[in-house]
Formats: structure tokens, C-alpha cells, sequence
């Protein structure tokens, strides 16, 4: 089946079979590798992108629930002379050790301070049970995505 | 996940239709239970009828004495409904307790309660609240709708539309998340309606049912210490790795008390 949609602010038609999940087709037809499948059950948060604007899990639905939809990922949001404020902000806080959770992290993150006024770390610590950090580093992350909060 | 046709009807009269004419359909709705389950192969539909494309099953009205949400609503369009925090909060409330962030932007209200996980929060609601669920067919009571593990009173082919919930005096919910899942090992939603008192509660049975038990004791005293003496039987409880079926008749109790006294602060 074919499934249109905005990737990045790019159109793209895909030719897909319907059992085709939306992290698959941002990974493997449009070759968008930043997005990453951890768990594949919906528990680790690392395939989280923006659709329509808000955080969800690429690998818990479907190619086709996308359809005529803008998606974001991580490579949407920033470049390395570019960096996202978040993305700065993770460098700048060591918020990553092995790097693996951190796009998903950060688009949850980004999700985060958009839809809340006055995040404190409390929050911050609730907004994140999606997303598993295996390195447990989760105290820099919420340094990070804190220092963003306050700078907004 | 094993292959399947995909079809996204724009009204539900074709939803049905495309229900009548597959061989082993399923709808989808947000999807946040149905596709994981085929993931791992425990569900294996040969048509997926998605809902997303049905207009009159999304939105939120508020009115004196309910609140309408259309069966496609997100948790987290409920968690962060103005109307339904000034409303009804307790539904704000418990949307907001459901799974993680991610999830509440794409699972809702509707399929959630025709799924029946005997762990889901919205049922306490359905049930607790005493709400109404609106199919395209007809209306059933919150009372009967859920029957057993995974079981509705929905027949084949037929659609949640919408829900109404009527508006009680005060509420609470308070639910003892499992801490990996945040499923609720039991949940527990007092509603006060000024002179009757409903106890909804879900995660300690197969589906979501009232404590009749303790709503008899509550409407002689609205008092978190009448719970004390009240006896919960644990027949038929859950009984999982989790937790047993009589740690789960505990919880309800404590959860009660819990949820009670956050139902006297307002």
C-alpha cells in the first residue's frame, strides 16, 4: 500500500506493506537511522518522533496510522553546527553515556517542554517513565532537559 | 507481526460493512494494545478496520450534569481537557495515570474500555462514575458492560461512539500502579452523588466492577475508618505474578481509604 506523509518537512510516498511499522519505514525506506528500536514492545521510548507534534513510540503503530501526517525525528530538529537547544543541552549536562536512548530522550524531552509550563525536576522525573536509560543516567538527562525548562 | 488488510473507513455505517464482508477483522483504534498483541502473534486479524478517519467519534462536550467523550479521544486530550478538568477532574486525572506520555498521545478512551484489560484504569471510570457506552446500535449501562477477562457486553461488529459520564458531586481515583507497566495492580474510584455513593474498581477481578460492600457502608458514613470493617472477598481476584488474589482484596481496601480521603479534601 502506499502511505504519504511529511517526514522532516519532506513529502514522501512509500510503497509499504500494510503490516509495516512507522519506525521501519523511517529506518529502513528513508534510511533516517537516528530513530532507534530498543525494546520493540513500547516500553523503552528509544523510537519516540513527533507526530503532528506530539511524542509517540514509531515502533507501536503502524506505517499507515501516518498517513497525510508530519512526522519529526531527530534528525529533524537540529544538525551538528546547528544543534537543537535540547541537543546542546545534553552535551553540555553529559547527558549521554552510550548514546543509544538518547534520541528518543530528547524528542520526548522536547515533547515535555512544549506541553508544560514550569517543569520542575519532579515532573521532568514523571515525564520520562517512557523512556529507559540503560546506562541509568538519568540524573544528567534531567539536569539537561531542567536547563532548558528555566532558559524558556 | 503476520500480514492483514488495512482499511480506513471515512463513517462508521462503512466500518461495519468492511466488518461484515472481512473474514477475521478487528478495529483499531489508537492501537496501543491491538498492535503489540499482534506483534507477538496473539492476535492475527486478516483485516484491520482503522477508526482514525471517523469525525463523529472524536471530540469533548460538557454539559450540567455529563460529559460526552467520543471514543477516539487520546489520554492525554482528557488529561489536558480544560472543560474536563473544570467538569469532571477526576477523569483529567486518571487519563493522566495511564501508561507513559507517548502512550497517552496515541491510545484512547475507546479502546481502552472494548479492550477490558482487567488492568486498565478507564474502566474504574465506566463503572465508578456510572457512565453510559454508546455504540452505533444502541446504549449500555456502565453496570453491565464489562463481563469477564477481555469480555464486553459489545457483539461482533458493533463501535464505542462515544461515552457519557455523568458529573458527581466530588470524586477520586487512586490506583497502585504496578511500577514497570504503571497498569494498576488495583485501582479504586469513589464517587459521591450527594446522598449515593459509587466504588468502582478495577485490576483486583477479571474486569472492572463495583465494591458493593463498601458502598453500603459509605452510605451510612462517608468516612475513610468505616472501610475498615468491611470484607472484601478475594474469590475470583486475580492471582498473578504480580500480585496475589489476596494481597489484590488488601489493595482495594487501602486504595479506597486512599481515595476517599482525597474525595473529602474537595
Amino acid at each position: 500500500m502506499k502511505v504519504t506523509l511529511t517526514v522532516n518537512g519532506t513529502e514522501h510516498a512509500v510503497e509499504v506493506p500494510a503490516n509495516t511499522l512507522l519506525v521501519d519505514l523511517i529506518r529502513v525506506n528513508l534510511q533516517l537511522t537516528g530513530t532507534h528500536v530498543g525494546c520493540d514492545t513500547t516500553q523503552c521510548g528509544a523510537c519516540t518522533v513527533h507526530l503532528d507534534g506530539r511524542a509517540v513510540k514509531a515502533c507501536s503503530m503502524l506505517a499507515a496510522q501516518a498517513e497525510g501526517a508530519h512526522v519529526t525525528t531527530i534528525e529533524g530538529i537540529g544538525d551538528p553546527e546547528n544543534l537543537h537547544p535540547m541537543q546542546a543541552a545534553f552535551r553540555e549536562h553529559h547527558a549521554l553515556q552510550c548514546g543509544f536512548c538518547t534520541p528518543g530522550m530528547i524528542m520526548q524531552a522536547i515533547d515535555l517542554i512544549d506541553n508544560n509550563d514550569g517543569l520542575d525536576s519532579q515532573t521532568i522525573r514523571e515525564g520520562l517513565e517512557g523512556n529507559i536509560c540503560r546506562c541509568t543516567g538519568y540524573h544528567n538527562i534531567v539536569r539537561a532537559i531542567e536547563s532548558v525548562a528555566n532558559a524558556s | 507481526m503476520y500480514q492483514f488488510n488495512y482499511h480506513k473507513p471515512a463513517s462508521l455505517d462503512e466500518a461495519v460493512a468492511l466488518f461484515r464482508e472481512a473474514d477475521d477483522p478487528m478495529y483499531l483504534s489508537g492501537g496501543m494494545t491491538l498492535l503489540a498483541t499482534m506483534k507477538q502473534r496473539l492476535a492475527a486479524p486478516t483485516d484491520l478496520i482503522d477508526l482514525a478517519g471517523i469525525a463523529e467519534m472524536t471530540g469533548v462536550q460538557v454539559n450540567a450534569d455529563a460529559v460526552r467523550v467520543g471514543a477516539f479521544t487520546t489520554h492525554n486530550v482528557v488529561a489536558g481537557s480544560a472543560e474536563i478538568q473544570q467538569a469532571l477532574p477526576v477523569l483529567s486525572q486518571l487519563a493522566g495515570l495511564i501508561g507513559d506520555n507517548q502512550v497517552r498521545n496515541r491510545g484512547t478512551i475507546g479502546g481502552s474500555v472494548a479492550n477490558s484489560d482487567p488492568s486498565a484504569d478507564y474502566p474504574a471510570a465506566v463503572v465508578g462514575l456510572g457512565g453510559t457506552v454508546h455504540t452505533q446500535q444502541r446504549s449500555i449501562s456502565g453496570d453491565e458492560f464489562f463481563q469477564d477477562l477481555f469480555e464486553t457486553a459489545l457483539q461482533p461488529g458493533e463501535i464505542i461512539t462515544h461515552i457519557d459520564f455523568p458529573i458527581p458531586k466530588r470524586a477520586a481515583y487512586r490506583k497502585f500502579p504496578n511500577p514497570a507497566s504503571r497498569y494498576a495492580v488495583v485501582g479504586v474510584l469513589i464517587a459521591d452523588f450527594g446522598g449515593s455513593v459509587r466504588v468502582g474498581v478495577t485490576g483486583a477481578g477479571p474486569c472492572a466492577f463495583r465494591a458493593s460492600g463498601i458502598e453500603e457502608v459509605l452510605n451510612e458514613h462517608l468516612d475513610p475508618s468505616a472501610i475498615n470493617g468491611v470484607e472484601v472477598p478475594d474469590a475470583g481476584f486475580n492471582n498473578d505474578l504480580h500480585a496475589s488474589a489476596e494481597y489484590r482484596a488488601h489493595l482495594v481496601k487501602v486504595m479506597a481509604r486512599r481515595a476517599l480521603s482525597d474525595l473529602l479534601k474537595t
